[in-house]
């Protein structure tokens, strides 16, 4: 790089530091378990809000999207839309009751919901399983970040990363990620705003060049590359993918219990939408302004772009304290986003796996998660090293695909049908799981085809969710003996709101 | 004289607050009664149908927006003023569009939780003249 690698070097440095010491004040102001675990339960929407944004938008927002845009054009629009109006699905179907529910985790609720432990184990390996499918392009954007800033080797980023989060992770403490990543959502939008008016305002003296002119036509058009019906069906595979899958999110229903109640779970979830509506507005104008600036960057789909557009647009001082800014927010990103995975997949590790007797040893609780912490961070990290070629959002897509087909139809009927049973949910999560499952990893060992099968591979969610609900409504019907006896309890507990008296 | 015994508190079970008179609607759903099955059956029923509508207007809106694209193909080249209009719908209508659902949602259910707390939770006092 020309304008040296200070800035790369200072930006990640600051962060790094910034995020521990901010998290070790949050732990000096934690005094009780619950602080620990839920934060009292008294995190304000507001902050909450701020919480789940820094935590949600990942590498694939902060670099994925702005790079695909610049090559592919509007369909890519459909990720940060998608992402957005998940938010819109899960506040109107499942903020409030995931609240009342009283669960922690995912599996949490399908045990409390559905009286078994089979499904609570089911749920349990798929946590781990999409914890480590969105952890994965993490690291490799982490990678990508530094060796587009101050050119290190690929796995020197990822390593740096995974020892920031296991460093802020294992002292723990939900109240003090609270902090944090209340901070690096702010961080992150600043990252991405500041730069766009110094850009914007060069565009503008450079006589405004117009960004469509120099890109084909279908960069105008938000349908799937290949058009016509696969296109079509590409597209709206995203769509359900995307608008469902945000509710099955491990990492993000663990924040919904730090809300005192179904009200605030609500009103947070609003305001959610309106911090991710305000960032998701500003990746366009890179990918559109890389059009004009950046050219060489189109061919290679890259997810650098946002790193290297202030460079390549403004020289000097300024142009080297824009791209340490952004370096910064892209770092914020993996930290933010590899910090909430890691906490949802070391629950669950060392709830089910590492908290156990192993011969004649057992971990006490702390240990047992520090353990997990390392096992949820060291998988997917070594699965990074050989899989370095695959856009980061694209990645993210895929966890979509099969949280939208497992963790949305058990939560959407546990929540709105008493009829659910044990088997039925079962039965629904092997179908969507294995059929997502493999539809993933077809994709992500094979290069690039085209025609059907591979639209419907490379998107499974337009068939696999429907087929989840389907077999999750048809063999609890066959089992309806099998309705737990509490349903109907639980359904007063999910839907009526706090202030009536109830036994719950 | 003999050491006196160690102080034992003493405490009971927790009870349910016996001074206050609970309201019809609330023991009638506690007991699972029919009348009880109702009022639970009518709240879920009111708060889905408002989900499905919240959804219902997101899929008609934004939901649509790709078939109208492969239906006509030439929007691909409407433009308003510098921007395409497919990179001004999706890149910046939208989120607007999204907070305003969510936010005459949260409207819609909270005004529908205080009905329900208004039929099953009011105390009526038995000894009204």
């Amino acid at each position: 790089m020309s304008t040296g690698i200070l800035p790369g070097v200072v930006a990640v440095v600051l962060v790094s530091v910034a995020t521990l010491a901010i998290g070790t004040f949050g732990l000096r102001i934690s005094r009780t378990t619950s602080d620990f675990l839920v934060a009292s339960r008294s995190v304000r929407p507001r902050l909450n809000a701020s919480a789940i944004g820094g935590e949600y938008l990942s590498a694939a927002s902060f670099l994925g999207v702005a790079g695909l845009l610049l090559t592919f054009g509007a369909e890519m629009l459909w990720y940060p839309v998608g992402w957005t109006a998940g938010y819109l699905v899960l506040l109107v179907l499942v903020a409030a009751p995931l609240r009342r529910s009283g669960a922690y985790t995912l599996p949490d609720f399908a045990e409390a919901r559905l009286g078994s432990r089979g499904v609570r184990k089911l749920c349990s390996v798929l946590v781990v399983a999409i914890g480590w499918l969105y952890l994965l392009p993490q690291f490799q954007g982490a990678g990508v970040t530094l060796r587009a800033t101050i050119g290190a080797p690929q796995w020197a980023g990822s390593l740096v990363v995974a020892l920031v989060v296991l460093a802020s992770v294992s002292p723990g403490g939900m109240r003090s990620i609270t902090f944090v990543q209340a901070f690096q959502y702010w961080l992150k939008l600043t990252a991405l705003l500041v730069p766009v008016f110094v850009l914007l305002a060069v565009w503008m003296a450079d006589g405004a060049a117009d960004p469509a002119s120099a890109a084909p036509a279908s960069w105008s058009i938000p349908l799937a590359t290949p058009g016509g019906g696969i296109g079509l069906y590409t597209t709206y595979s995203l769509v359900v993918a995307t608008f469902l899958g945000t509710m099955g999110l491990p990492h993000v229903v663990v924040r919904f219990y730090t809300n005192p109640d179904g009200r605030a779970a609500r009103r947070t979830t609003l305001a959610v939408l309106g911090l991710l509506g305000i960032f998701y507005v500003l990746p366009p104008v890179y990918g559109a302004l890389g059009r004009v600036y950046a050219p060489d960057l189109v061919a290679s789909g890259s997810d650098t772009l946002v790193l290297e557009l202030p460079s390549l647009m403004v020289g000097g001082v300024l142009g080297a304290v824009l791209t340490g800014l952004v370096t910064a927010g892209a770092f914020a990103a993996f930290l933010s986003t590899s910090s909430g995975l890691t906490i949802a997949v070391a629950g669950v590790l060392s709830q089910d796996v590492t908290g156990r007797r192993w011969g004649t040893r057992r971990l006490g609780g702390v240990a047992a998660f520090r353990v997990a912490a390392v096992i949820a961070v060291v998988v997917p990290l070594l699965m990074s090293l050989p899989a370095q070629d695959v856009a980061v959002a694209r990645t993210v897509g895929l966890a979509f695909a099969v949280t939208a087909s497992t963790f949305a139809p058990l939560l959407m009927l546990g929540i709105w049908w008493r009829g659910l049973t044990p088997t039925g949910a079962v039965a629904g999560l092997l179908v969507g799981g294995l059929g997502s499952g493999a539809a993933v990893a077809w994709t992500l060992g094979t290069s690039s085809s085209s025609g059907w099968t591979a639209a419907l591979l490379g998107q499974p969610a337009a068939w696999s969710v429907p087929a989840s609900f389907l077999t999750m409504v048809v063999v609890s019907r066959l089992t309806a003996a099998t309705v737990p006896a509490h349903a109907g309890r639980f359904m007063v507990r999910l839907h009526t709101p706090e202030a009536v008296d109830l036994q719950r | 004289m003999s050491d006196p015994l160690p102080r034992v508190r003493v405490t009971g079970p927790p009870r349910r607050r016996a001074d206050v008179v609970r309201a019809a609607g609330a023991r009638e759903i506690d007991a699972e009664s029919a009348l009880g099955e109702v009022f639970m059956r009518s709240l879920l029923r009111e708060q889905l149908v408002l989900a499905l509508q919240v959804i219902a207007a997101l899929g008609l809106t934004v939901g649509l927006l790709p078939l109208a694209f492969h239906l006509v193909p030439s929007l691909g080249e409407v433009r308003v003023g510098p921007v395409p209009l497919a990179w001004l719908l999706l890149g910046v209508l939208t989120y607007p569009w999204l907070v305003l659902l969510g936010w005459l949602y949260i409207r819609r259910v909270e005004s529908n939780e205080r009905d329900f707390a208004d039929l099953v939770g009011t105390v009526v006092p038995e000894d009204l003249p």
